[in-house]
């Protein structure tokens, strides 16, 4: 027995819990050699897969399934059995529009007032939220005073619930709330922030980068550090101006993690929902309504509850998640063979 | 001589405890959702307590839920073949499907049936069903607060019991420019407030069919409604300013002194008397009138037993209980609350309140009688939710301008009209 193992041992014998965890694998032993001898060698490896199989299975892939039928199924009952199935009825009411750039031409307005709203507030929150935790993450990637007290200042709000983080700003924005309180304060007229379309979709913006943002400047700011530092010495060398530099040097490196960035944002600005909801509940009117909103109020808050178009919308969605988690799949997995690629070509050098 | 009497204390004290841990690990455990404007659960469970001493073999845990829980999450629970064994609810037509019929398990259905007729009616499913399905814990009316102190400021008097809405837009908006208020008059934000003043202005709510229908008298309340709130009579966040069907009440801009009149129900006088207080003095006034009537809506919530329970006899027994005259008065008086209990709206309720909680509650007791029967169809009707819920979500379009009041009315139609079918499958 090597000194490392001996002296494993020996913490084992004196810790009550790790001779447990010891005497464990000895005690499977007999349990995982009969179930060998059964399923056979190549098999063993669906017996350690079965328990996550179960919970995925009961917890995520029947849902799928039951969310796919209910899409096929009308009425306001919830038992499968007791709902009809309507075919294709759910997704005709969806898409029954006159012209599908104009949701008031639609059948069901709100749900193409949802879609388009989810649209705007994906390009526009991921495209700002980008730019903002580049900007973030290059400052705090500087040597500057206190940076560990910056870098948590940006962070915290990732930390906060979704619920909370909606409280502080309706607290906020509300007519008597604090902007409105230092507007009059410095002589300007108060706004009706929470009754105004533009203003609230700008305002959902804002907060929905300020709760997230730490986490995505964190992943640019890992990828900043993982620049090779001669490069920049190098430039510096060249006298390249800081534009060049981050052109041609930073901008260019931090690519790949750039790109998790975008599609990991616009899967779940896709998804946006709780913060918004506690907001604005889609207001005013439906100029915040987005897409996973539409779906929980056809389906559970509207007292009639039309589960069919529910699960209808969301299939819908499904598809525009399934689009965004293939780019992320391609975009990540060519990462991975440039990579290799390139440590392979470094090997024939 | 005294270590055996010890000993046999020390065994006596022993089977008492385990006979009493016993009676209650055998004791049945039914569980109340209850969701409180002022302090119903609170009395409740108070009352329950005593029910308890009188029934040791039943346990009764009321938990006390938001309102949103009760609107949002209990139907579906329901739907799902779970949930408590009692609840109070406000959706009293609409959730019909899925209660207990408790009349094997009540003393006296008699009583029941002459004490509490007509709100036993909105929680049968059906016109000939006779079944007790619940217990109407209160009997709200919609109506106005009126804060009395500001029309003292303005020297303005207030208008009189006949007055008509558009008499009241005229006082309240002079009141509030006088006293510098910002807003004239809000309405919570909900459909069944809507509906008072609608069948005021003459909707018929219901065709020859029986049918929802959107009608003039409809279209006409809208238009002046968004009209008001466009014009800033009302405060537009009211219902401008969250999306959606979501209930919110405009309470807290009452009691702040910003607006001059507010469209609640008698259950906020008990906020009223709690949380104003000494600040200003309110009062209610009469539902105005419109061209075909002067209404304001029933309602109420009541404790219904759910079919779901696996204790019919034990909650059977606590409605009844619940529903004897000198329980049930108690706890009318204790809420604030108007009675739905014949025998104990004939012979006064002993509210222990000052004069002014007690005329706010005689008037909305006088409005009983001058009650609509649209008003009455519309509560007791399992639909009621396709119009009230999609009337909130249009309306509030019209408000912020996202479409015309036309435009609303056109939807509205097609969303009730598609809500209907869709129950019908």
């Amino acid at each position: 027995m090597s000194h490392r193992a001996q002296k494993d041992s020996d913490q084992a014998r004196a810790n009550p819990l790790g001779q447990a965890l010891t005497w464990l694998p000895r005690l499977l032993e007999p349990v995982m050699r009969f179930a060998q001898r059964v399923l056979g060698t190549r098999r063993m490896p669906w017996l350690f897969l079965t328990p996550n199989l179960l919970i995925f299975g009961t917890f995520t892939f029947l849902p799928i399934v039951i969310n796919f039928y209910y899409a096929f199924t009308g009425g306001v009952k919830l038992f499968p059995s007791e709902r009809p199935f309507t075919g294709m009825e759910n997704m005709v009411t969806l898409f029954d529009c006159r012209d599908y750039f104009n949701p008031s031409t639609c059948r069901k307005d709100i749900f193409w007032q949802a879609v388009f709203n989810t649209a705007k507030f994906a390009v526009l929150q991921v495209g700002l939220m980008v730019v903002f935790s580049v900007i973030t993450a290059l400052v705090l990637n500087k040597k500057i005073i206190g940076r560990g007290f910056w870098r948590g200042v940006f962070f915290y709000p990732v930390l906060l619930s979704p619920v909370v983080v909606a409280l502080i700003w309706k607290w906020i924005l509300q007519s008597q709330g604090v902007l409105n309180g230092l507007l009059i304060g410095v002589g300007a007229s108060p706004t009706e922030w929470l009754t105004s379309a533009n203003w609230m979709f700008f305002w959902v913006i804002l907060v929905s980068i300020w709760a997230h943002m730490g986490f995505y400047t964190l992943i640019v700011l890992a990828g900043l550090q993982a620049i090779p530092k001669d490069l920049y010495d190098a430039a510096q060398m060249d006298s390249a101006s800081p534009w060049r530099v981050l052109r041609r040097i930073t901008l260019p490196l931090l690519m790949p993690n750039l790109l998790v960035v975008i599609v990991l944002a616009l899967i779940r600005a896709v998804q946006i929902f709780d913060e918004v909801f506690v907001l604005t509940g889609g207001g005013p009117g439906t100029a915040t309504t987005f897409l996973v909103q539409f779906i929980y109020q056809t389906g559970f808050a509207s007292e009639i509850h039309l589960y069919g178009l529910a699960a209808a919308a969301s299939l819908v969605l499904a598809g525009a998640l399934l689009v965004l988690t293939l780019l992320q799949l391609k975009i990540t997995r060519g990462g991975e063979i440039r990579n290799s690629d390139a440590e392979g070509g470094a090997g024939h050098a | 001589m005294f270590h055996i009497t010890t000993k046999r204390l020390s065994q006596l004290a022993i089977a008492i405890a385990a006979c009493s841990s016993l009676a209650t690990w055998s004791a049945t455990e039914i569980r109340v959702m209850c969701y409180q404007d002022g302090n119903e659960c609170d009395v409740t469970k108070d009352l329950a307590k005593r029910f308890e001493a009188q029934n040791a073999d039943v346990s009764v845990i009321v938990d006390t839920v938001p309102y949103k829980a009760i609107t949002e999450q209990l139907p579906v629970q329901l739907g799902a073949g779970e949930g408590p064994d009692i609840a109070r609810v406000t959706d009293l037509g609409g959730l019909s499907r899925f209660y207990l019929d408790i009349t094997p398990y009540v003393k006296d259905p008699k009583y029941w049936e002459a004490n509490f007729g007509k709100a036993l009616a909105w929680l049968r499913t059906t016109p000939g069903d006779k079944g007790i399905y619940g217990l109407q814990s209160q009997l709200t009316i919609t109506g106005p607060f009126v804060n009395k102190t500001l029309f003292d400021q303005a020297k303005i008097a207030m208008p009189g019991p006949k007055a008509t809405w558009d008499d009241w837009v005229s006082a309240t908006r002079s009141v509030a420019k006088a006293t510098q208020t910002p807003f004239a008059m809000a309405w919570d934000r909900t459909g069944h407030r809507f509906a008072g003043p609608a069948i005021s202005y003459g909707a018929k709510i219901f065709d020859a069919r029986g049918n929802l229908v959107i009608d003039d008298g409809y279209k006409m309340i809208s238009k002046k409604f968004v009209d008001w709130n466009k014009d800033g009579t009302m405060p537009k966040e009211v219902w401008g300013g969250t999306g959606g069907s979501s209930y919110r009440d405009a309470f807290e801009e009452f009691k702040n002194g910003r607006i001059v009149l507010y469209l609640s129900g008698s259950w906020q006088i008990k906020r009223m008397d709690s949380q104003i207080g000494k600040s200003f003095d309110w009062v209610v006034v009469p539902n105005p009138c419109g061209p075909a009537a002067c209404t304001g809506i029933p309602g109420g919530a009541a404790f219904v037993a759910l079919k779901r329970t696996k204790s019919p006899k034990e909650v059977g027994r606590f409605l009844d209980f619940m529903a004897q005259e000198t329980v049930y008065s108690e706890m009318i008086a204790k809420t604030e609350n108007l009675p739905a209990h014949a025998g104990v709206a004939a012979k006064g309720v002993a509210y222990n309140v000052d004069a002014a909680t007690k005329a706010a509650m005689n008037t909305f007791v006088g409005e009983v009688g001058k009650l609509s029967p649209i008003a009455y169809q519309i509560q007791g009707y399992k639909l009621n939710r396709a119009l009230f819920l999609n009337t909130v979500t249009r309306v509030s379009q019209a408000i912020v301008g996202e479409m015309s009041t036309d435009d609303a009315m056109n939807r509205l139609v097609k969303d009730i009209d598609e809500a209907v079918k869709a129950t019908a499958k």
